[in-house]
C-alpha cells in the first residue's frame, strides 16, 4: 500500500502555556483541588487551571521566536493576571 | 468512492421501516442511493415529519382572530398584538442530546428555538425554559441538571436575550432522561413576517453563517429514538456544538438584510441541516431547488455529500435573494465578518437535486419529501397501571399530625424550592424589557420600539412609533397529574398557564406546547399522548388560546421505563396597561388576603390530594386522581380577577399549584425579593374553616384547582366580595397580612412559621445540595 | 425609603429642557448586547446616543463614549481581550488622552483593563458561575465625574450579569488606586456595610468600579443603565449617568 506522500514538515509547531498567576485567586484551580481531596486523589497540594494553546507556523523558531513571545505578552495571556511559557517543538 | 449497496440493514440503521422503504420506492420509482436515503430518513423521522403524532395534532385549535401565521404554516407562529405589532414564539425540546451532553445539548436547544424565531423576521426579546430531571440525591442528576443550567445560562447570556421564567421539576421518572424544553419569543411588525419559502424561478439561493463539520450527524433521527443505555455513550460525536456569538451576528445580520427587501424566503437549519431547510422552503414554495454542495463552505476536507446534506452544524440560515440583490448579502454579511457562500436556485421543476463535483447525487420530490411522510395511526389502549394508581384508599393513610414539619418539607422541596439557583445564573436584566423578573407566577416583559427589528428605508410606517406592549408569559406541566389522568393532567397544565397569566393581570393569546412522552409504538404510552392531547385541546378552545406551534419529543424513556407523559405549555398574554402589572408576593402590612375559589373540592374522592406533592413527600406516594379541572370555573375566576385588578384593588395575586393552600401562602410571605440577600419577608395570619369529612392535610396542603389567594387594601374588600356573590364566585376572607410570622389557624388548632427559617428552607434547599 | 426619593428627584431632573443635549458614544463590538441598554438610559435622561461600530477608525464629536457590556468576541480568548484591538480603540485610546470622558460597564471594563486604560483586571467569578442578580453599590468616592451627582449615602440598587466579574489588581496596584481615589464604588448590603457576603463575585476588596489616575475614565460591572426606571425594578443607575451630564455641563 502506497503511503500518501505529506509535507508537514514544514509545518512548525509551538506550544503555550498559560496559567494565573501565583499571587492571583484561582477559584478553578480551587475547585479542582476540592474535587480532588473530596474523591480520595491525596497528596495533591495545589491545582493551576490554565490555557494550552497550539499554533501551526509556516515559519521556522529562529524568524519567529521573537514575535510568538510578543503575541504572548501583548495578547495571547494578560500579564496582570497571567504567566506564559512557550515550548516549541522539536 | 463508490456509494455503499442499500441493503435491508442499511435501510433499519436508518431507523426506516420495510414498509416505509417501499413507500420510498413507489415515489422514486427506482432505488435511492445512500445520500437519499439518509434524505428520507431524517425527513421522515418523527422529528421533521410527525408521522405519529399528525393525526392527533390536528385535534388543537390554531385559528383565533389574532392568529397571523397559525401552526404548522411556518417556523413558528405569529400572532396580532394590536397597533400593527405581532409576536413570534415556540418552545421545542432538546431531550436526547441534553442526556448525553448536558452544556451543549442545552445550548443548542436554545439556540435552535432562537433561530427559529427570527427566521421569522421576528427580534427574539426572552426566553423561558421548562426543564424535568430525576432526583437530586444522584450525583449523575446533578450533573446533569448542572450542565443543563449552565448551558442555557451561557448560550442566553452571550447572545444577549434575557431568560425570564422557567420551571423545573424532579421526579425519579426523568433519571436518565432529563427534559429541556426551551421557549422564545420575539416580536416584529405585520408588514416584517418572513417567510420560508423558495419563491422566484430563478432566485439565487444563499448559505450563510459558519462552516458546515461533521457534528450532529442525523441528529433528528438520534431524537427519535429510545435511549438506551449504550446510546449515551456511542452517540457522544452526535451532539452539536452551539457558539451564541456566531448566533448573535448571524441574526443582526439576518434582520438587517430582512430590511432591505432582498429577501424572498428564509430558513434556519435546524434537525437535518441542509435537507431539511431545502426540501421544506421548496415544499412551501411548490417551486424546486437545486444546490452544489461544492460551495457550502466546509469545516474539513473530504466530507461526502450524505455528511453534507445531513450535517446539523449550528448557526447557519438558508436565504433566497430576489435575482439581482446578491450584493445585498454580500454588503451586510461581509459587514458582520460571517461567511455567506451562494450555493444554488429556486427552479420549477418540484425537484430538490443536489449536485457534488457536478454530478447529481440526489435527485428527489421535494413536496412528497417534506410533506407526504407516512402517517401512522397508533394503537392506544388504556394501561394497566391505572388500576393499580387508581385504587389508592385515602383512609390508609394518616392525617397529618405534624402541619409545621409538612410544611417545611414541602418548602425545601426541590420541585417547589427557590429556582434561584438556576435563574442566578440566568442574565434576565439583559435589553432593558423585563418588569417581572423570574420567581412570580408569571415574568412580564415590555416591548418597546427599540424592542423592534429594524424598518427597511422605504417602509411607510418608518415614523411611526409604536406604543408599549406587555406581554406576560408562563410554562407549566405537571407530569405526575397526566401520569394518573392524562386527559385531566393535559387539561390542568393549560388552566394553570393561564391562572398564572391572570394572576399577572394578563389576557391570554396563545400557546406553544411541547409533548414529551414515550414510545408511541408502545399502545399504553399512546394511550397517554392521545388523552394528553384531548386534554389540551380542550383547554386551549375554552381559554381562546389557540396552539400556534410546538414540538413533539417521544422515545423519552429510560432502562426502567418510560417517564411520566410530559406535555409543557407556554402561554402568552398581553397586560392592557403596565399599571396592572401584578406580582404574587404580599406588599403591606394590613391588606386583606382573600381566596378565590373553593378552599377543597368536595366532590373530589382524594379532597386534592390525589399525585399532589404532599402524597409523594410525605407519603411516597405517586397515586390517586388528580385534582378536577373545572375549565368553567377557571375561567370565570380568571376574568373576575383580571377585573378586579383592572380596577386597582389587587396588591397581590398568587395561585395554589404543588403544595396547595399552605405552600402558596408560604410563598407570598418570602418570595419577595429586592436584591441579593435582601428578601422581602413579611407575615400573615390566617384562619380556615374546615368542614367535618375535610382532612387537615388536604384542606392545607391538597391541590384542588382554581385557586388564587389575593391580597387587598381593606377598603376593596366589600367591592370585591359583592361582585363575587354576583358572578357566583367563591371568595371568601382568609386573614390579614402582617406580623413576623406565617400563621394558619384551623378551628381550634394554631400552627406557626418563624419566616426566616421558612425563608431559609425554601430559598437556600437546592443551592444547598448543588454546592455542597 | 431611599428608592422613593431617588424617584422623586430623579423624574424632575428628567424633566428638565434640552437645551444642552449631549452626545454619547456607544460603542458596538460584535457580541455586544447591552448597547442597546445604554442608548435607552441616555434617551430617558434627554440626551443623545448613538452607536459607534468597532471598525470605525475616528469617534467623531462626542461628549462622552460608554464602553456596553455583552460578550464582544464571545469572550473568547479572555473577555476583552480581542475587541481591546478593534480600529476604534485606538480611537477611544486618545479621546481618554485628551481628557475625554469614558466609561464601560461590565464587557466594557474587562475590555478597558485588557486595553490598559484602567489598572487591574477581572477573572472568573469565585462561584464560577455566572451570576445574575441585584446588588446594592456604595460610592467610595464622590469627587469624580462619575460620581458627583450621586447624594451622600446614597446606596444604588443595580442588577449585575457577569460571570467574569471578580476585579483583581496587586497590593502595590490597590495601595496606589487608593491614594489617588480610583477606587469609586464597591458592594455593599441593603444597609450600606461593606461586608464580604455583599460581595457577589469575590472582588478584592469588595470593589465594583473604578476609574484611572487621570479621572476621566472609569468602569464597573453592575449594569446602571439596565437600572434607569422604576418600571423594570429600579432607577438607580441614573445618578452615574447624571454625574457625567452635571460634570459635561459643568465644563462648559
Amino acid at each position: 500500500m502506497m503511503v500518501p506522500v505529506r509535507f508537514e514538515w514544514q509545518i512548525m509547531k509551538v506550544k503555550i502555556i498559560i496559567t494565573p498567576k501565583k499571587a492571583v485567586l484561582d477559584p478553578q484551580g480551587q475547585a479542582v483541588l476540592n474535587a480532588l481531596e473530596h474523591m480520595g486523589y491525596d497528596g495533591v497540594k495545589d491545582v493551576h487551571v490554565g490555557r494550552f494553546l497550539e499554533l501551526e507556523l509556516s515559519g521556522d523558531k529562529a524568524s519567529m521566536e521573537s514575535r510568538i513571545e510578543e503575541a504572548c505578552h501583548r495578547f495571547l495571556s494578560n500579564p496582570v493576571i497571567e504567566d506564559y511559557r512557550v515550548e516549541w517543538e522539536e | 468512492m463508490s456509494d455503499p449497496k442499500i441493503t435491508p440493514e442499511l435501510i433499519r440503521q436508518h431507523n426506516l421501516t420495510d414498509e416505509e422503504y417501499q413507500l420510498i420506492l413507489k415515489q422514486l420509482g427506482r432505488e435511492p442511493n445512500i445520500t437519499e436515503l439518509g434524505i428520507f430518513s431524517v425527513m421522515w423521522s418523527e422529528h421533521c415529519s410527525y408521522k405519529n403524532t399528525r393525526s392527533l395534532l390536528k385535534g388543537f385549535p390554531t385559528r383565533s382572530s389574532n392568529v397571523l401565521v397559525p401552526a404548522g404554516e411556518e417556523n413558528a407562529g405569529v400572532i396580532d398584538i394590536g397597533d400593527g405589532l405581532a409576536v413570534a414564539f415556540k418552545i421545542e425540546s432538546h431531550n436526547h442530546p441534553s442526556a448525553v451532553e448536558p452544556f451543549q445539548g442545552a445550548t443548542t436547544g436554545v439556540g435552535g428555538i432562537i433561530r427559529d424565531i427570527f427566521t421569522m423576521g421576528a427580534r427574539p426579546i426572552c426566553a423561558v425554559n421548562s426543564l424535568r430531571f430525576g432526583k437530586l440525591d444522584s450525583p449523575e442528576v446533578r450533573r446533569l441538571f448542572r450542565g443543563v443550567v449552565a448551558g442555557i445560562g451561557h448560550y442566553g447570556n452571550c447572545f444577549g436575550i434575557p431568560t425570564v421564567a422557567g420551571e423545573v421539576y424532579f421526579d425519579e421518572s426523568y433519571e436518565g432522561n432529563p427534559l429541556v424544553n426551551a421557549f422564545s419569543l420575539g416580536v416584529l411588525r405585520h408588514e416584517q413576517i418572513a417567510r420560508g419559502a423558495a419563491q422566484g424561478i430563478g432566485n439565487p439561493v444563499f448559505y450563510v453563517g459558519p462552516a458546515t463539520g461533521r457534528d450532529g450527524l442525523a441528529g433528528a433521527a438520534f431524537a427519535s429514538q429510545d435511549l438506551t443505555e449504550e446510546s449515551a455513550e456511542q452517540q457522544r460525536g452526535a451532539v452539536q456544538v452551539g457558539d451564541p456569538f456566531m448566533e448573535k451576528l448571524c441574526m443582526e445580520a439576518c434582520l438587517e438584510l430582512l430590511a432591505t427587501g432582498a429577501v424572498a424566503g428564509i430558513q434556519d437549519m435546524g434537525a437535518a441541516g441542509l435537507t431539511c431547510s431545502t426540501c421544506e422552503t421548496a415544499a412551501r414554495g411548490g417551486t424546486g431547488i437545486e444546490i452544489e454542495l461544492d460551495k457550502v463552505p466546509q469545516r474539513g476536507p473530504g466530507m461526502s455529500p450524505y455528511e453534507i446534506m445531513l450535517s446539523e452544524s449550528q448557526e447557519r440560515m438558508l436565504i433566497i435573494v430576489h435575482k439581482g440583490r446578491e450584493d445585498d448579502v454580500k454588503r451586510i454579511f461581509d459587514k458582520w465578518d460571517l461567511p455567506w457562500a451562494e450555493i444554488g436556485f429556486v427552479t420549477d421543476t418540484g425537484q430538490m437535486v443536489v449536485k457534488h463535483h457536478g454530478e447529481v447525487v440526489a435527485d428527489l420530490p421535494a413536496a412528497k419529501l417534506a410533506d407526504e411522510a407516512p402517517i401512522y395511526h397508533r394503537e392506544a389502549i388504556e394501561p394497566e397501571y391505572l388500576k393499580e394508581t387508581r385504587g389508592l384508599d385515602l383512609h390508609s393513610t394518616q392525617d397529618t399530625t405534624d402541619v409545621e414539619g409538612d410544611l417545611h418539607a414541602l418548602m425545601a422541596w426541590p420541585t417547589i424550592a427557590s429556582k434561584n439557583w438556576v435563574y442566578r445564573q440566568y442574565d434576565y436584566t439583559v435589553r432593558n424589557g423585563t418588569m417581572v423578573h423570574p420567581g412570580s407566577d408569571a415574568a412580564v416583559i415590555r416591548v418597546k420600539p427599540d424592542s423592534l427589528p429594524v424598518l427597511s428605508e422605504d417602509s411607510p410606517n418608518r415614523d411611526v412609533i409604536p406604543p408599549e406592549k406587555y406581554l406576560a408569559m408562563s410554562v407549566d406541566g405537571n407530569g405526575a397529574y397526566v401520569y394518573l389522568d392524562p386527559y385531566e393532567g393535559g387539561k390542568i397544565a393549560v388552566a394553570e398557564a393561564a391562572r398564572n397569566l391572570a394572576c399577572s393581570g394578563a389576557v391570554p393569546l396563545g400557546t406553544t406546547d411541547n409533548l414529551n412522552f414515550g414510545n408511541p409504538h408502545n399502545p399504553e404510552l399512546f394511550w397517554q399522548l392521545k388523552e394528553a392531547v384531548r386534554g389540551l385541546a380542550d383547554a386551549c378552545t375554552y381559554f381562546e388560546a389557540p396552539v400556534t406551534g410546538g414540538n413533539v419529543s417521544l422515545y423519552n424513556q429510560n432502562p426502567k421505563g418510560a417517564i411520566d407523559p410530559t406535555p409543557t405549555v407556554a402561554m402568552v398574554g398581553l397586560i392592557e396597561d403596565p399599571s396592572h402589572i401584578t406580582t404574587q408576593w404580599f406588599k403591606n402590612e394590613g391588606d386583606v388576603i382573600l381566596l378565590i375559589g373553593e378552599s377543597l373540592d368536595s366532590d373530589d374522592p382524594y379532597q386534592g390530594l390525589g399525585g399532589s406533592a404532599y402524597l409523594k413527600v410525605r407519603h411516597g406516594l405517586k397515586k390517586g386522581l388528580p385534582p378536577r379541572c373545572d375549565l368553567t370555573v377557571e375561567k370565570n375566576i380568571h376574568n373576575a380577577l383580571r377585573g378586579w385588578i383592572a380596577q386597582g384593588a389587587i396588591q397581590s395575586a398568587h395561585d395554589c399549584s404543588e403544595g396547595g393552600l399552605a405552600v402558596a401562602l408560604g410563598e407570598c410571605c418570602i418570595s419577595g425579593e429586592s436584591a441579593r440577600h435582601t428578601p422581602h419577608l413579611i407575615g400573615a395570619e390566617i384562619q380556615l374553616k374546615r368542614a367535618e369529612q375535610d382532612r387537615l392535610d388536604a384542606l392545607l396542603f391538597g391541590e384542588t384547582q382554581g385557586r388564587i389567594i389575593i391580597s387587598v387594601p381593606s377598603v376593596f374588600v366589600g367591592k370585591i366580595t359583592g361582585q363575587a356573590e354576583v358572578m357566583d364566585i367563591p371568595v371568601e376572607k382568609i386573614g390579614t397580612v402582617g406580623g413576623k410570622t406565617l400563621s394558619i389557624g384551623v378551628d381550634k388548632h394554631q400552627f406557626d412559621w418563624d419566616l426566616s427559617k421558612l425563608h431559609d428552607a425554601w430559598f437556600n434547599s437546592i443551592d444547598q445540595i448543588m454546592e455542597s | 425609603m431611599t428608592q422613593v426619593d431617588t424617584e422623586t428627584e430623579l423624574s424632575t431632573i428628567s424633566d428638565q429642557g434640552n437645551a444642552s443635549k449631549f452626545s454619547f458614544g456607544v460603542l458596538q463590538f460584535p457580541g455586544s448586547n447591552s448597547d442597546q441598554d445604554c442608548v435607552n438610559a441616555i434617551e430617558v435622561l434627554g440626551h443623545e446616543a448613538h452607536y459607534v461600530w468597532h471598525k470605525e477608525e475616528s469617534l467623531g464629536h462626542l461628549d462622552a463614549v460608554l464602553v456596553p457590556g455583552g460578550f464582544s468576541y464571545g469572550d473568547y480568548l479572555r473577555a476583552g481581550a480581542i475587541a481591546r484591538f478593534s480600529p476604534v480603540m485606538r480611537a477611544l485610546a486618545d479621546f481618554a488622552e485628551n481628557g475625554g470622558l469614558v466609561l464601560g460597564v461590565c464587557n466594557g471594563f474587562q475590555i478597558l483593563c485588557e486595553a490598559g486604560l484602567l489598572p487591574g483586571a477581572l477573572i472568573l467569578n469565585r462561584s464560577l458561575q455566572f451570576r445574575s442578580e441585584f446588588v446594592h453599590l456604595s460610592t467610595v468616592n464622590s469627587g469624580t465625574p462619575f460620581t458627583k451627582a450621586i447624594p451622600a449615602d446614597q446606596l444604588m440598587r443595580v442588577p449585575i450579569a457577569h460571570g467574569e466579574g471578580c476585579y483583581f489588581a496587586d497590593g502595590s496596584t490597590l495601595n496606589e488606586m487608593e491614594s489617588h481615589g480610583q477606587i469609586l464604588w464597591k458592594y455593599a448590603t441593603a444597609q450600606g456595610d461593606l461586608e464580604d457576603h455583599a460581595n457577589p463575585n469575590g472582588s478584592v476588596h469588595g470593589i465594583a468600579g473604578v476609574c484611572n489616575k487621570a479621572g476621566n475614565v472609569a468602569a464597573l460591572m453592575p449594569h446602571p443603565e439596565r437600572a434607569c426606571q422604576e418600571a423594570i425594578g429600579s432607577a438607580d443607575g441614573q445618578w452615574i449617568f447624571r454625574s457625567l451630564i452635571e460634570h459635561l455641563k459643568d465644563a462648559k
